[in-house]
């Protein structure tokens, strides 16, 4: 039955060739500009670690002045994790988390040793040991630093593979110098490409949410001594010198921690909740409200995802319910211009089961020509959108699960907009429609 | 014509004429809304900054090896590296003024702080973003002074870009001299920047200049820029050059050529990402207003993309009953109704449909905009945009119908005989 109701579909569209066209283009139009939404919505809200995200946390503590009268959960939207130096040493040496990290962005001027080639700026980040093992990062030559090499002020780095591509064309460069910010580091590993999206520790930091990665990381402490230019600092209190950040009342260092599950995160909740009222005795810090959000909770936190971007994707889905409007209206003048027709079908036996298939099979065929149509839309839509400049744009594909979507959401969206006219169609009473005939 | 006949007519189509008129009504509110995004963006984006923005470039530049900046003595050098610079790009053919300074407008890189009216202000009075330069920031940038005067040379000094101290004197912009003076009498007072206790006296006023923030968090201190005598000195510099008119490429090439041959020393490759490189002013201002150009022209697609579907959404429904009416308007016009009796039934019929689409749509858009200021910060959107979208539809919706119309206008008299 099911090859006969294609073909009664199939003669039905060719019947009215323009109108098939306009349901067709309209729906895939819609589903079009809804996909490629919201691959870039996917894209932007993703999850950076997505084995790990779950076991990532953000401490955040109120380093501002006992005068401050902004609330802690305003002061936690707009810096997140950041600290004092001081805040994030002492949270950093406890070591009360499986492992935790401080770290800054700092943009680096690398000066290359061979002839010929100008020095240039790289993305960097300035951290601690833990950095790379937390954030699962892992090397192809050598491997990360030491809490002692931290400690000791030790200039050593870690540089990305695509650095290393560039620099020393892929060789194993582990052991060499590299001159960073007119300094000379040794370069202790190599990593694998590791480019989280977003680039979650950079949220708050200022540094770019989307791109290939970091090209450069170094030891915080080395870089303190190297007076290292990093990229946020906020200073919340007058009689700044802002030559000695350690001590400055800035915050500009953010702290992570990683904790093996709930009861730990909850551990770990208590322990920052004394410290800060350990803090408050000594007066040091004058605001006792805490936030651990994991990974995911923290890029919410900071509103990671751009307004513009949710704004667009609900944009196409109003554009997309605009569409499945008329494709029902169109689809329902079709069906009750062929009352006769099934007038017809009834008088010789069809049931009324067998007519409503035969109209749902017809707007789910529409359903698939529209979504085959949508992806060429969402296709041409992407294609415009890695045209822009925007960080993510190279980013913007369409995936296995987008690519399920698009037919998800089209045969969904077109069956929809079927119901109605099928069942108008399926209640069609035989007898008034054949007596005209 | 009575409307009775097109009232019964249409109570036979409830499901058909309920989508029509649902589409219309989604269409208005979501074109609606677009259009008021667009206009704000648009609005946005043509805000003039207050600086004359033909012919300027910015030269943003690191030296290599140069010293930290730590002691007295490496300021020292950096100071004269700079000046250096500056002196060479003085002397270049095509090249009218020169300024050092750390900014300019829509750079999205800024220092900002607060300006007290007395010393030790806990919180201060107005926040604004700093511009520190020297003596030639006005005549380069095109500031309009409105009252007082310019820095003299000898009121510019240096200072490390970690440096502490704030100057005796600064210029300020109207917009932050009317917030702080209301009366209009800011020349001359004085203010304390950063909540300390160091007076600094406003000796000059200009028209308009806007922050280096262009959105965002910026949008609440726009136009507050303070300007001080200051030359930063670090081993990353920014410097804001007018060439002479009409020969910006020229003078952007010998400037490169100019730095590079006085001293090979630096990092001047483009890198416009990480702020290194030479661009003109045109090239800052499409890379901070580059999002809301691609919003304003995506949801204007998506707009002009919304209208044709509904149109053609009422033609092809209108079509239709026109095909099934044919018997019927056989039958009008035989019994003596013209072809514009039948074209005008259309209309009106569309009219009626239109009507009740765009009441249901100028509420659905009022309701759109209010949720949209819940979630995204919207603004209110002004009834203007619901007015003339209500204009905008009833027209498309009127042109929409008109070729179905006249078919069904032309429909003989003799159909009435037929019986199919």
């Amino acid at each position: 039955m099911f090859g006969y109701y294609l073909d009664l579909a199939l003669r039905s569209f060719k019947r009215n060739r323009v109108l098939t066209a306009l349901m067709v283009l309209a729906l895939g139009l819609g589903i079009g500009a809804s996909i490629t939404t919201l691959t870039v919505l996917k894209l932007l809200s993703g999850d950076p670690l997505p084995q790990k995200s779950a076991r990532i946390f953000a401490p955040e503590i109120d380093p501002l002045t006992a005068a401050s009268t902004t609330p802690a959960e305003k002061l936690f939207q707009r810096w997140g994790n950041l600290m004092t130096y001081t805040d994030a040493m002492n949270l950093l040496h406890a070591r009360k988390a499986e492992r935790q990290a401080v770290m800054a962005l700092a943009s680096s001027k690398v000066t290359p040793q061979t002839p010929g080639q100008h020095p240039f700026f790289s993305d960097g980040v300035v951290t601690t040991s833990d950095f790379f093992t937390m954030f699962d990062a892992s090397f192809q030559y050598g491997s990360g630093w030491s809490a002692e090499d931290d400690e000791n002020r030790a200039h050593v780095v870690v540089i990305a593979g695509f650095l290393n591509d560039k620099l020393f064309g892929g060789a194993n460069s582990v052991g060499r110098i590299l001159r960073v910010n007119d300094h000379d580091y040794r370069i202790v590993g190599v990593l694998k490409p590791w480019a989280p999206q977003p680039r979650f520790y950079a949220a708050n930091l200022g540094g770019r949410g989307y791109g290939n990665g970091d090209a450069l990381f170094m030891p915080l402490q080395a870089a303190i001594a190297d007076k290292v230019n990093t990229q946020t600092v906020n200073c919340f209190d007058s009689d700044v010198d802002i030559d000695h950040l350690e001590t400055a009342p800035c915050a500009w260092v953010s702290t992570w921690v990683e904790l093996a599950n709930a009861s730990d995160a909850n551990a770990y909740k208590t322990f920052l909740s004394n410290y800060v009222a350990q803090q408050i005795s000594l007066g040091r810090l004058h605001h006792p409200e805490v936030a651990l959000p994991n990974m995911m909770d923290f890029l919410a936190q900071q509103r990671v995802v751009p307004d513009d971007a949710r704004m667009q994707t609900n944009l196409a889905f109003g554009f997309l319910l605009i569409c499945v409007v008329n494709t029902v209206g169109l689809l329902l003048a079709k069906c009750l211009r062929r009352s006769r027709e099934i007038g017809v079908r009834r008088a010789l036996g069809a049931t009324r089961a067998a007519v409503f298939t035969q109209f749902m099979v017809e707007s789910g065929m529409v359903g698939i020509a529209g979504g085959v149509l949508g992806l060429v839309f969402a296709e041409l839509g992407l294609w415009a959108i890695r045209q822009q400049p925007a960080e993510y744009a190279s980013l913007a594909h369409l995936d296995v699960s987008m690519f399920i979507a698009t037919f998800v959401i089209a045969l969904i969206a077109s069956l929809i907009a079927g119901l109605l006219p099928a069942w108008r169609a399926c209640v069609v009473a035989p007898a008034p429609q054949l007596k005209s005939v | 014509m009575t409307l009775h006949p097109i009232l019964a007519a249409l109570k036979k189509h409830k499901a058909g004429v309920t989508l029509i008129t649902l589409q219309i009504a989604l269409t208005l509110a979501i074109v609606c809304n677009a259009v008021f995004i667009i206009g704000q963006r648009v609005e946005r984006v043509h805000r003039p900054t207050g600086i004359d923005e033909q012919n300027l470039f910015l030269i943003q530049q690191a030296y290599v090896g140069a010293p930290t900046g730590d002691d007295a003595a490496s300021i020292e050098k950096l100071d004269a590296m700079q000046r250096s610079d500056l002196a060479t790009l003085r002397g270049l053919p095509d090249v009218e003024a020169v300024a050092a300074i750390n900014s300019l407008p829509l750079l999205q890189s800024s220092w900002t702080g607060g300006v007290g009216l007395k010393p030790d202000q806990q919180h201060s009075t107005e926040h604004a973003a700093y511009y520190f330069g020297d003596d030639q920031m006005l005549n380069t940038l095109g500031l309009q002074l409105v009252a007082g005067r310019n820095f003299t040379s000898s009121e510019i000094s240096n200072r490390g870009f970690r440096g502490v101290g704030e100057p005796p004197m600064v210029i300020v912009t109207k917009a932050l001299a009317d917030k702080l003076f209301p009366k209009g009498d800011a020349l001359g007072k004085t203010v304390y920047l950063d909540g300390l206790a160091i007076p600094s006296t406003i000796i000059g006023v200009v028209e308009r200049m806007q922050i280096p923030a262009a959105g965002g968090w910026g949008d609440s201190f726009a136009w507050n820029s303070v300007l001080q005598p200051i030359r930063l000195d670090a081993n990353y510099t920014r410097t804001a050059v007018r060439a002479r008119p009409g020969r910006l490429d020229a003078a952007m090439r010998e400037a490169r050529e100019g730095l590079f041959n006085a001293n090979p020393m630096r990092v001047l490759e483009n890198q416009p990402d990480i702020g290194i490189g030479i661009m003109p002013f045109s090239e800052i201002r499409a890379r901070a207003y580059r999002a809301d150009i691609g919003m304003a022209v995506l949801m204007g697609v998506i707009c002009l993309i919304l209208l044709c579907v509904t149109a053609a959404g009422i033609v092809g429904l209108t079509s239709f009953w026109v095909g099934q009416r044919r018997k019927q308007i056989g039958i009008r016009r035989a019994l003596g109704a013209t072809r514009n009796d039948i074209l005008r039934y259309f209309q009106t019929e569309n009219l009626l449909i239109a009507g009740a689409g765009v009441v249901l749509g100028a509420i659905l858009a009022v309701g759109l905009n209010l949720w949209m200021m819940k979630q995204f910060a919207m603004d209110r959107m002004s009834l203007l945009y619901v007015l003339v979208g209500i204009v905008v539809l009833m027209l498309l919706g009127q042109g929409a119908v008109f070729a179905p119309a006249r078919r069904a206008s032309r429909v003989s008299p003799v159909e009435a005989t037929r019986s199919v």
